[in-house]
């Protein structure tokens, strides 16, 4: 991900882009970069990518952002969603990025049930991390 | 004529919130209401699915609205946060004609929905049903002298389709503690996220959370932080870092049976209360 940046027709018009505009309802284009949903974001400096970038990489194509931390670490708060000024839910990609690295097993989160958790907790948390 | 309300209660209401439950019941019938438990409810999901395919996951939530309109009924009432967030969600979901056929050929054993089951949630029974005026007369034990924080968290702001109130300028919390008699402080982490359930997977981000959350309350002056959300109110209290300010939490439907004097003020807050203890 890092370094060059190569730019080609083939990850532009990727089906990796498709399936996450397909899974998130979302057009990940229409993002221009302003950079308000990570201003906003009470967990981007836990992510290794600011939701913008996770955004970025999502319309250059770079199936690289699957094995990204930032999807784990946002916790569907939308606090993103509600401000994007061009209405891109972007807890909707994330959920999707999540969803397409768990349905092909790329990225299993490793946690472990160490106390008693109230239901609402880790129904949650498995709805999220598990397929 | 006492008016009949359908309650959607949700696991943790049966569980580490049953305080929540018994006084918000209390309270309601105090209020005029008949409160019915709905037959035979199910999860409500916990987390709302983002994904575009997970018809699945709406099965759960509409099961519920259909036990509602079963019974001829068209509301229902939720006071936990997250079941008011899941179920009003799958509600505008099915709102969709395309949706709401898919769903309804997804389940054999259910006769179909047909919309139109509104979900409530308690903020909006107290004012905007019952009513500010209403709700300070039935108050019999004035909460006055003590500053609670609303805290508002997530899901009854977001996403705006279901928002109780503004999702950046909410007020409904902060009105409902003044007609309760007692005095709300603004702070401004009271609409943002706790971290919710990555508290199972993450819990050393949510002790930051946490921490940012009662920082940000203690110096408004909050004396106890009021939510409905059961998850808000267990990260806040199970995930407090040492040294974060101790600043109680209780449910919205306590503070409701306090000042209707069916509940007692606990100690800890009595102590401010204004005047003489009636």
């Amino acid at each position: 991900m890092a370094g060059e940046l190569r730019l080609s027709r083939e990850t532009l018009e990727a089906p990796f882009v498709k399936k996450v505009e397909e899974l998130s309802g979302q057009n990940p284009y229409a993002c221009y970069q302003c950079g308000k949903c990570s201003a906003g974001c009470l967990f981007a400096e836990h992510m290794d990518f600011l939701p913008n970038q996770v955004l970025r990489l999502v319309q250059l194509g770079d199936e690289a952002v699957l094995w990204a931390k930032a999807p784990w670490v946002c916790a569907a708060c939308l606090a993103c969603a509600v401000r994007c000024p061009k209405g891109v839910d972007i807890a909707r990609v994330m959920e999707a990025l999540r969803q397409i690295a768990l349905r092909r097993g790329v990225q299993p989160v490793e946690f472990k049930v160490d106390r008693p958790y109230p239901q609402i907790a880790l129904v949650g948390a498995y709805r999220k991390v598990t397929p | 004529m006492r008016a009949t309300l359908l309650y959607f209660p949700g696991c943790a209401l049966k569980d580490q919130a049953k305080n929540y439950e018994r006084a918000t019941l209390s309270a309601l019938a105090t209020l005029g209401y008949e409160v019915k438990e709905l037959p035979r409810w199910n999860c409500c999901g916990t987390v709302y699915s983002l994904a575009q395919d997970d018809l699945m996951r709406h099965v759960g939530p509409v099961r519920n609205l259909i036990r509602a309109q079963e019974l001829g009924e068209t509301r229902v009432l939720t006071l936990c946060a997250m079941c008011y967030n899941t179920l009003s969600r799958s509600a505008l979901f099915v709102q969709n004609p395309e949706n709401l056929r898919r769903i309804n050929a997804f389940m054999d054993d259910e006769e179909d929905y047909q919309g139109g089951v509104r979900v409530v949630h308690l903020a909006q029974l107290l004012l905007e049903e019952i009513g500010e005026e209403k709700l300070s007369q039935a108050v019999v034990k004035p909460l006055s002298g003590l500053r609670f924080g609303a805290y508002y968290g997530c899901t009854l702001l977001r996403p705006k389709e279901v928002a109780v109130d503004h999702p950046d300028r909410p007020e409904v919390l902060e009105r409902i503690i003044a007609a309760l008699g007692a005095e709300a402080v603004a702070f401004p982490e009271r609409t943002e996220c706790c971290g919710a359930y990555l508290t199972v997977t993450r819990p050393d981000i949510v002790r930051e959370r946490v921490s940012e959350i009662l920082l940000s309350a203690g110096r408004a002056g909050a004396q106890a932080l009021l939510t409905s959300c059961p998850l808000c109110k267990f990260n806040l209290e199970e995930r407090r870092p040492l040294g974060a300010p101790k600043i109680p939490v209780f449910y919205l439907g306590e503070a409701l049976a306090w000042a209707l004097g069916i509940e007692e003020i606990p100690e800890e807050l009595r102590k401010s209360l204004a005047g003489v203890m009636r």
